[in-house]
């Protein structure tokens, strides 16, 4: 049995702890909001939170979450007011989407560590790939949500 | 609960709760059956539904998958129908409805960027159709005639007497009603169409709860991984499903034609079983393919004869005897689509009845598939239509929901979710064609255009699946961009020769002009340069018949302010194109660096489409087709070595990510008139050779086969 603790809620698992993260939230949980795009770590769809820092979940193996406070996308906000997400619905971000729940959560746990990040901070912490190429709506986005979450 | 529940059950409580707004919170009900309304909601037409709190719920018969059709089909319907906005909620169309009714959405494929363009005359007559019968009830309550009263803002109002009903009380008087005659309005009179409108579906997107078809969860579902042969081609021999039995979850394996599937409890399982399991193929002479000499066969091919399709003046001997001729070969590789969601499909197979939950950009044909492989009618099928994780075309096929049904048809009565690993994905097939296009130009003394010949070999997507869009021994989708070449030559020949290999071709994003607008706007600044003439002067000069061409090309140089002095290691490159009703010119801006590091530094663009249903997801849609382009000139390549596919994955098929993007500078340069050109397309073709074109201006040096990541840069 594995202990893991999701969005605040423990659960007991009987799973193999080499099982990928990503697969474990998919499966097992039936928290799909987390995508799975390339399984090695390229692409950032899956990106979740253990304790704060964005982590690529199909890289990430369930025996090392265990410890680990997990967040996903659907545990980021009660009514999808988290200052990421409200700055992604007023640029009009997502266009098929499928990347943008890692997008956000790779953005928010930028944010946490630089409020104010430059245009070269995101350049270089931001590396989800978006195959619809959202990628100038996202800049716009990142910038707009630091300054909701400053305030 | 299951999935579909859930589903009904979000529709019942949105409803319930009514209410202004809600619409653009709640993510939009898509791949229901269009049965569970809620109680008092009453259809006024297939094509949409009224609430008795006066919520609209439009039909959306097109596929969405990133490019904003849930949001803009559902403007139109609504701009016709005279509604609020704010209380207009947007699902998919029914295709089962669709097939069993006689076809009453029309047309559900999407493609060729089309949704708008090819939809608009009837979801204008929907939306028109249904404001009328509203109309004609409220006056018939009243004991009016429909003349005395207009419809506005989601009420029935009598002119005389401002006396006004809502939608929601008289729709179901309206459902009993018939009209004829219906008239549309004028787009003098458009309220809606042309307004930036956030898109309905955006909200979904950011909190996890938009549903894909990898996301569907049913009762006792299992998951399928597949794994295919290496070699494209090559066939199952045997596999030795005892190696893996004993494993945890996993419950059988499934032979295919070119590979094998595993099912188990959840995907990961099936997968590391499908990879461990030891399995041997057959493979022939693919296994002797190399890409990079395919593509050398390719231009070599081009000395060989193919079909005429345009002969204008006697472009042969012009050119033998012009003063000056130049000629060049360009060549392009096999792409993949890369959709960021793998392909996947659930399906269940029972003895007189299918069901499939699925992305498609085909539900028509996907319901003929699972029908053809489970051996059943297609009145026997039903299909769940999801939101797609990037289309691009690749979703049009339906190779992946056969794949599934058939592994579903092995496993009975259980509903299976076949995932395909991104490798696989990868592998599968169903590529923008690999071609060589060849360009001579003859010029007179005086150094001008007098004669023009261009062939071209190109692997055919229509041969592919099985010859029927052939048309006189040519594949149309070759040639786009390059029989309709807009400069003007008195002595012209084009011509065109289908070449296939074994591998598997498809429908890329804006499919033949992908790569022909690279040949042929690089050729345009060979020419220019061999007339001695500036680019955009070459052009304009060559366009004098098209003058939307020009315009575009005037606004272009305008607002890139072409021919400005640049610093040193930098320049601009032009290129301009027309396809899918839309023009499209785009002037990038590119530095290579004393190290000879590459970057593209803006590339500011010009559109013309005529009219713009929702200037929002227009703008989006150009430069999605922006960086789908781009990311094809600067990296991408699909390599086979000894037939197996290097490129499987991201860390060799490399995507543009924000560090690598440009500044987009666009801008819509409407002429509009009636004419609703298509967006998810054109933006980009003309990325490639607007890039090498300011590259040579950099390094003398001309790109002609694309990636450009092959090149050794440096300024000359
Ligand atoms: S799926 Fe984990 S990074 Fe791509
Ligand atoms: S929105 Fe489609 S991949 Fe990012």
């Amino acid at each position: 049995m594995i202990k893991l603790r999701v969005n605040g809620i423990d659960h007991e698992l009987d799973i193999d702890p080499e099982t990928p993260l990503l697969w474990v939230l998919r499966d097992t949980l039936n928290l799909t909001g987390t995508k799975y795009g390339c399984g090695i770590a390229q692409c950032g769809a899956c990106t979740v939170h253990l304790n704060g820092q964005a982590v690529r979940s199909c890289k990430t193996t369930l025996g090392q979450a265990a410890n680990f406070d997990v967040v996903t996308i659907e545990g980021l906000s009660e009514h999808r007011d988290h200052p990421v997400q409200q700055a992604w619905i007023e640029q009009d971000v997502p266009q098929c989407g499928y990347c943008q729940s890692g997008q956000i959560m790779a953005v928010v746990a930028l944010l946490k560590q630089k409020s104010n990040p430059t245009d070269e901070d995101i350049d270089r912490y931001i590396t989800n790939i978006c195959r619809c190429g959202t990628y100038p709506q996202i800049r716009r986005a990142v910038h707009e949500a630091a300054r909701k979450w400053r305030s | 609960m299951t999935d579909l529940d859930r589903r009904r059950f979000l529709q019942v409580s949105i409803t319930a709760a009514g209410g202004m707004m809600l619409s653009l919170h709640l993510p939009p009900v898509v791949a229901n059956t269009n049965a569970g309304s809620a109680a008092g909601s009453v259809e006024v037409g297939a094509w949409l539904v009224i609430d008795p709190d006066n919520t609209v719920t439009i039909r959306v018969a097109q596929s969405e998958m990133g490019q904003g059709v849930l949001t803009s089909l559902a403007m139109i319907i609504a701009e016709e129908l005279e509604v609020d906005w704010r209380q207009v909620r947007a699902e998919y169309a029914d295709v089962n409805r669709h097939l069993r009714g006689g076809r009453v959405y029309g047309r559900m494929l999407t493609g060729g960027s089309s949704a708008v363009r090819h939809s608009m005359p009837y979801l204008r007559m929907a939306g028109a159709e249904a404001r009328e019968r509203l109309i004609k009830a409220a006056a018939e309550s009243w004991n009016l005639a429909p003349d005395e009263c207009y419809a506005d803002y989601g009420r029935v109002v009598h002119r005389a007497t401002n006396r006004s009903v809502a939608y929601g009380e008289i729709a179901a008087a309206a459902a009993q009603v018939s009209v004829a005659g219906v008239e549309i309005k004028s787009p003098r009179d458009f309220d809606l169409l042309g307004l930036p409108t956030p898109r309905l579906d955006v909200p979904s997107k950011v909190d996890g709860s938009a549903h894909y078809s990898m996301d569907v969860r049913l009762p006792g579902m299992v998951y399928a991984a597949v794994v295919h042969c290496p070699v494209i081609g090559g066939r199952l021999l045997s596999y030795r499903f005892n190696v893996v039995r004993n494993r945890p979850g996993v419950r059988q394996a499934v032979r295919l034609d070119h590979g094998v599937a595993v099912i188990a409890d959840t995907w990961w399982q099936a997968h590391q079983a499908a990879e461990a399991m030891p399995v041997e193929w057959e493979v022939g002479d693919e296994e002797d393919f190399y890409s990079a000499t395919e593509q050398r066969n390719f231009v070599a091919a081009l000395d060989e004869p193919g079909i005429v399709v345009v002969n204008d003046g006697d472009a042969e001997s012009v050119m033998d005897e012009a003063e000056k001729s130049i000629e060049s070969d360009y060549s392009v590789p096999y792409l993949a689509h890369a959709c960021m969601e793998p392909l996947n499909c659930t399906v269940v197979v029972h003895a007189d009845h299918a069901e499939a939950w699925v992305g498609t950009q085909d539900p028509e044909a996907a319901v003929a598939a699972v029908a053809e492989v489970a051996g059943l009618d297609a009145a026997q099928v039903t299909l769940h239509n999801y939101l797609l994780g990037g289309g691009f075309g690749r979703r049009a096929h339906t190779d992946y929901v056969r794949e599934a049904t058939m592994i579903a048809q092995a496993y009975r009565g259980v509903p299976v979710q076949m995932i395909w690993s991104r490798e696989e994905d990868s592998r599968s097939g169903r590529y923008r064609p690999m071609a060589a296009v060849r360009f001579k130009a003859g010029f007179d003394l005086g150094g001008k255009l007098i004669a023009y010949i261009n062939h071209s070999v190109t692997h055919s997507i229509q041969q592919d699946s099985g010859g029927s869009g052939i048309v006189g021994g040519v594949d149309p989708f070759s040639i786009d961009g390059l029989t309709d070449m807009p400069y003007y030559v008195p002595n012209k020949r084009i011509s065109h020769r289908i070449r296939n290999t074994h591998l598997t071709s498809w429908f890329w994003r804006s499919v033949g002009h992908s790569q022909n607008a690279f040949a042929m706007e690089c050729f345009v600044d060979e020419m220019a340069s061999a007339a001695g003439t500036d680019p955009v002067a070459f052009r304009r000069q060559y366009l004098a018949g098209r003058p939307k061409l020009r315009e575009v090309l005037a606004e272009l140089a305008e607002k890139a302010r072409w021919g400005r002095a640049m610093p040193h290691g930098s320049a601009q490159g032009l290129a301009l194109h027309e396809s899918f009703g839309t023009i499209c010119g785009q002037v990038a801006e590119v530095t290579v660096s004393e190290q000879g590091q590459l970057s593209v530094d803006r590339i500011v663009t010009v559109v013309d489409c005529g009219n713009l249903v929702n200037p929002m997801t227009a703008r989006q849609q150009i430069e999605s087709g922006i960086v789908f382009g781009l990311t094809a000139a600067l990296y991408g390549k699909l390599t086979f070595e000894d037939g197996e596919l290097v490129e499987t994955n991201f860390d060799q098929y490399r995507m543009i990510k924000l560090r690598d993007m440009p500044e987009l500078d666009t801008h819509f340069s409407l002429s509009r008139g009636d004419e609703w050109g298509g967006l998810g397309e054109p933006g980009t073709p003309p990325v490639a050779a607007a890039v090498c074109n300011a590259l040579f201006k950099i390094t003398k040096r001309r790109i002609r086969a694309l990636p450009i990541a092959d090149y050794y840069l440096r300024r000359a």
